[in-house]
């Protein structure tokens, strides 16, 4: 009998423990620029309902973004974005699985912003690529701010640019992250 | 013995637990609230399937320039030029008010009418659910030509010349190619030439497309009228037939071209659908393009 109490208190602690060291938002930020020199317009899009996981034991994140919810300025490009470039209803998501490659130098429970690299797949239009991307983590209390900036080739993720607008997209998008995580 | 025997049992249950974990950060994720991404979008390229409103609205804030020409008949033959001597034209102005409320202006040469409608989506498709959309179309719209002559003392009201379309418009996105839209439509004519016709032209609208590349599909509509199938073109005793056209969306940047051959000359509701006065059959075809040029006039909030 003894040892099911054992058992049970251990299981309990150990699950608390689990769950303290999960940051998560479902509010992050993703923008991106493909604006060309030749673009007529800017080229641009914000997603404010970005997903992100963060466990700090196994310093494992995951991003997981709809990209039915990046908003342009011009409906009409966000049309576009989905139906003929981004085939939102056959690729819904787009996710990010890596880790923190030097998890050792940031600390989690000491204020500060520390440089982070994170390595993993990203998965776009359907196609995965083996990415790293430098970005920092700023810890606030019980709260992590992940911030990168990238880039990201159209032609990695098999993303299709007409030849007749070819010279007004770049073939490059500058990809810009900011998740404010809190504890869960 | 037993008892060791579940604590091991219990030790092991929690360290599948923090195995499992690192896989289930993204179970996680997908656990969150099923989002408006379950919408099914871009039922159709445009605001119009070809002379009929589709269930698309224009976006919050966008302002769309419509220039449409449907061109003489086909069949006139090389001295008209196969009907491109003669065309009749609307320009419409269209503006979306919120994502599901839009209204547009327009003005035809056909009969010299001005038109205005207001569209709104009551229902919308999703990927799980909803299996359809729906909208309102209502449209009312004016005849400008001089007035015919009276005999004296008699008036001749303005409201003689008033028309009105109510639409539902139901349409099914069927996978990421085809689409279609039923459309029950009642068109009130204020004053029809003779009591022998009902003032209600009550008619059910289909129409479809398919999408043969990302950026090209090919369009369809037809519209059975249930009554008033024999009224006489206004002023005349021209027969009137049913409106069946077929045409092309093709989108470049920032346009969608509409092309199409349709037996209406005309292009709002109550021409398309009451007062089609050429045929399929005798070969009075008409040749005729949408060009739409849409601006953005309240940028959304993100970008404010």
């Amino acid at each position: 009998m003894r040892s099911i109490f054992l058992a049970s208190a251990i299981l309990v602690l150990a699950s608390a423990q689990l769950s303290a060291q999960v940051y998560m938002t479902r509010t992050g930020k993703i923008n991106f620029d493909a604006t060309s020199k030749s673009s007529p317009e800017k080229i641009e899009a914000k997603n404010n309902e970005v997903a992100c996981v963060l466990d700090t034991r196994t310093s494992d994140l995951r991003f997981q973004v709809l990209v039915k919810g990046f908003k342009f300025e011009k409906t009409l490009m966000e049309e576009h974005f989905n139906e003929n470039y981004m085939e939102s209803g056959k690729y819904p998501k787009a996710e990010f699985k890596g880790t923190i490659a030097n998890a050792k130098d940031v600390n989690c429970s000491k204020d500060g912003t520390y440089s982070a690299t994170v390595s993993g797949k990203l998965t776009i239009h359907g196609a995965t690529n083996d990415v790293t991307v430098p970005g920092t983590i700023t810890v606030k209390g019980s709260t992590l701010v992940l911030s990168a900036k990238f880039s990201v080739k159209l032609e990695d993720y098999k993303i299709s640019v007409p030849s007749l607008v070819a010279d007004k997209l770049a073939k490059v998008a500058t990809v810009t992250v900011d998740a404010d995580l809190s504890k869960k | 013995m037993r008892k060791n025997l579940l604590l091991v049992l219990l030790l092991s249950a929690i360290s599948a637990t923090s195995f499992a974990q690192a896989d289930s950060l993204m179970d996680l994720l997908n656990s969150g609230p099923v989002n408006k991404a379950e919408a099914v979008s871009a039922t159709f390229k445009a605001t119009r399937i070809i002379n009929s409103s589709s269930v698309e609205n224009l976006g919050a804030g966008v302002l769309d320039f419509r220039i449409s020409h449907r061109f003489g008949r086909l069949n006139d033959g090389a001295q008209n030029f196969f009907g491109l001597d003669n065309a009749t034209t609307r320009l419409g102005l269209d503006y979306g008010i919120t994502k599901w409320l839009m209204i547009g202006l327009g003005h035809s040469t056909l009969n010299k009418e001005d038109d205005g409608f207001v569209k709104i989506k009551l229902l919308k498709q999703k990927i799980h659910g909803m299996p359809v959309t729906v909208s309102y179309a209502g449209a009312i719209s004016v005849q400008t030509t001089p007035n015919p002559s009276v005999p004296a003392g008699d008036k001749w009201y303005f409201s003689n010349k008033l028309y009105y379309t109510n639409q539902v418009l139901i349409a099914r996105k069927f996978g990421e190619r085809v689409s279609v839209q039923v459309m029950p439509s009642i068109v009130h004519y204020n004053l029809v030439d003779s009591t022998k016709f009902s003032n209600n032209t009550i008619a059910i609208g289909i129409g479809g497309r398919i999408k043969v590349s990302k950026r090209i599909a090919v369009t369809g509509e037809y519209f059975y009228r249930a009554t008033n199938a024999d009224m006489y073109y206004p002023g005349g005793v021209a027969k009137t037939y049913n409106s069946f056209s077929i045409g092309a969306d093709i989108e470049t940047g920032g346009h969608v071209f509409q092309l199409m051959i349709t037996n209406s000359p005309g292009m709002t509701e109550r021409t398309v659908i009451g007062q089609t006065t050429d045929s399929w059959d005798k070969q009075e075809l008409h040749f005729g393009f949408n060009i739409s040029r849409v601006f953005t006039i309240v940028k959304p909030k993100e970008f404010r």
